[in-house]
């Protein structure tokens, strides 16, 4: 829950703070604290918008340009889902986030057997073409972005977005769609993974290669730091798993032959907002300077826009709280806060109701006012990295940095994040953290208001979202008659020209296209994939 | 436990459907563990079909569930069909996650002896097993 250690005396003064990444916080910061660190205008800093961009990517911040808001939406049927997108946006939303159902992540369709139950439940069923069709009618494709929350897909998907949006008209180069399409955080933090490691790799290697040449507007890849700390990992652990993950893609697009100059400037990053407002301030400015730096140092990447960690810095869902649930909304803002402070490009808010389920329509558009509010009343747009310069966060930033590397250590001592991700070993540091931490939080050993501290009072009752079983009845009837209306010849041919695509190791995008064009099923492409890459077996870390 | 049986209680600790969220399951398997528990864990995106089969062949005392994604009535009911199928009737069984709760009585109702939202004490947890458990 990101909560830091305080240890107090017996009146309840303060006399050691300890931050979750393990950076111990003085009382006080003063110039000796810069001279201590070595602190470097030029080398720690720059301008706002210069090399190494730990102020900022853009030289004038939030005055150039608001931020992107883009709340996780998807639920039912593509009708639900395209009538919630529609609300969204005409309340000011400026992107859209999509929310899949978990057969349609895992590459089910709704009448799979594995589907019962959980079709429309957690977000929107997707079988074809068809649903995106509905999802997606009248937004205009050529302005709003769509991020697409899914990942051991998400090249169907991908390729399904293109198709959908060439059938309404839209060049495949005026779309901007950012697949989540990182598989190893999934396999660390989110669980839903299906293909094993190595053909997962090649599978996002595909849709970046892929979207260099054909969807210059799209972000084939968002690495998300923000599912690992989710699962227990610390702030610094976060960033440098993210890192050392984008290492291991941008390992296997330089592999087919490219640089890294001509694709890593349309890489995305998906980081976690919550608990100490210090840290996650720094961590942001310590991850823009060290993804700069280390792009460069790597892989010699040079032009300015490429070395940009552009990226979601959502409101963390680990932060809220099933006790009372209201409280959330306060946590939200002040999440908000410090994601604007960190110079997020595009930001997301888990809604207060979400300890419980997917958000209501309230819960959803108090979670959008809140970032409204920030950008027009309460001045965030002033002025560029506002905490810039402070002695507090300049320590704290650069020793963010030093223990973000030193994590990144470790991975490299196991032989990288593959090794590190199939052999179970990010996995059993994030389990044992996160055991480590409920413990401490059982014990009151730290504080979370309404749990272990201000529980008094009558828990509130707050309304809840409630699944609707006719959805999946709908949308099995609705995928019954796509198999009959379509031309089965052609999505069959289709999906034998993908499997060949697999097995001769070329790439898969083209032929995904062709599939979703003619029909083909999210469960017959997957299964392709299955029947080709077999699935994934996790190694046992207990 | 009081006649010194030296078995230790045995739990199987699953994670049944889609839902790929374990932090919950690793944590309290943790728990178990520290409180001298046999924890066995099945990994993710099990069938309710092999979690029972898996009880069997381990021969557990305990099926803990953790399901975040809200489909816990539809699994624990079809969970709670097969274990009287099965005559598996002396198993405990026991459902954590994300459990609204108005949910709680028709857990309850299906036979599932206990239901532990999200944030409850491992104290807890670990005292119900050892008092409602057959060892």
């Amino acid at each position: 829950m990101g909560v830091a250690t305080y240890i107090k005396d017996e009146k309840d003064a303060i006399k050691e703070v300890i931050l979750q990444s393990g950076i111990k916080v003085r009382p006080s910061y003063t110039p000796e604290d810069l001279e201590r660190i070595g602190f470097d205008y030029e080398e720690d800093l720059g301008d706002p918008g210069e090399f190494p961009f730990t102020r900022s990517l853009h030289p004038s911040g939030y005055r150039s340009r608001n931020w992107t808001t883009r709340q996780y939406t998807g639920f039912g049927t593509p009708e639900e889902t395209n009538e919630r997108f529609k609300l969204m946006i005409s309340h000011g939303q400026t992107g859209l986030n999509v929310a899949f159902d978990l057969p349609t992540q895992m590459g089910y369709d709704s009448d799979d057997e594995m589907a019962e139950g959980e079709v429309g439940r957690v977000g929107m069923a997707v079988d074809s073409l068809r649903d995106f069709e509905i999802a997606f009618k009248d937004i205009q494709l050529n302005r709003i972005g769509s991020g697409l929350t899914i990942n051991a897909v998400a090249s169907v998907m991908l390729a399904m977005y293109q198709s959908m949006a060439e059938k309404f008209g839209y060049k495949k180069t005026e779309i901007s769609a950012t697949p989540q399409n990182d598989i190893l955080k999934e396999i660390v933090g989110r669980g839903a993974w299906i293909y094993p490691v190595e053909p997962a790799v090649r599978l996002i290697g595909d849709t970046i290669e892929y979207a260099m040449k054909e969807l210059p507007r799209c972000n084939p890849v968002s690495v998300c730091g923000y599912h690992i700390r989710e699962s227990g990992c610390t702030p610094a652990q976060e960033i440098s798993y993210a890192l050392m993950i984008a290492f291991a893609y941008i390992d296997n697009v330089v592999a087919r032959g490219y640089k890294a100059e001509e694709f890593v400037g349309r890489f995305s990053f998906n980081l976690n907002v919550f608990g100490n407002i210090w840290e996650t301030v720094a961590k942001f400015r310590a991850a823009r300077k060290l993804w700069a730096r280390l792009l460069r140092e790597r892989y010699g990447v040079q032009n300015k826009k490429a070395l940009f960690l552009r990226g979601i810095f959502g409101g963390g869902g680990s932060g809220m709280t099933k006790q009372q649930p209201e409280n959330n909304i306060m946590r939200g803002a002040y999440y908000a806060l410090a994601a604007a402070l960190s110079g997020a490009q595009t930001t997301a808010l888990c809604s207060f109701d979400e300890a419980y389920t997917i958000p209501t329509e309230r819960a959803a558009l108090l979670s959008l006012r809140t970032f409204q509010i920030l950008m027009d009343e309460i001045g965030l747009r002033d002025t560029v990295d506002p905490l810039g310069g402070s002695y507090f966060m300049e320590t704290l930033t650069k020793e963010m940095e030093e223990k973000i590397l030193e994590e990144m250590e470790k991975i490299e001592k196991v032989g990288g994040m593959v090794e590190a991700v199939s052999t179970g070993y990010v996995q059993r540091e994030v389990a044992r953290q996160a055991y480590e931490f409920e413990k401490k939080l059982q014990e009151g050993k730290i504080t979370k208001v309404g749990v272990n501290k201000y529980t008094e009072g009558v828990d509130m009752e707050v309304e809840l979202h409630e699944y609707n079983e006719e959805w999946a009845r709908l949308q099995i009837e609705r995928l019954r008659e796509l198999k009959k209306d379509r031309d089965n010849k052609a999505a069959g041919e289709s999906l034998k020209g993908l499997e060949g695509a697999a097995r001769d190791q070329k790439n898969v995008m083209p032929y995904l296209v062709e599939c979703s064009k003619h029909y083909a099923t999210v469960g017959e492409m997957a299964n392709v994939f299955r029947d080709v890459f077999g699935e994934y077996v996790e190694p046992s870390i207990f | 436990m009081s006649d010194m049986t030296v078995r230790k209680i045995r739990v199987l600790l699953a994670k049944p459907g889609l839902d790929g969220h374990d932090r919950g399951a690793k944590v309290v398997a943790h728990a178990m563990r520290e409180a001298g528990m046999e924890v066995i864990y099945t990994g993710l995106h099990q069938t309710v079909a092999s979690i029972v089969n898996q009880a069997l062949q381990e021969d557990v005392d305990v099926i803990g569930l953790s399901i975040m994604s809200g489909a816990h009535i539809p699994i624990c009911r079809k969970l709670m069909g097969l274990i009287k199928e099965q005559d598996m009737g002396d198993k405990l069984v026991a459902v954590g996650g994300v459990i609204p709760n108005k949910d709680i009585p028709t857990l309850n109702e299906m036979g599932v002896g206990g239901v532990f939202p999200g944030g409850t004490h491992f104290d807890e947890i670990v005292k119900f097993i050892r008092e409602k458990s057959k060892n």
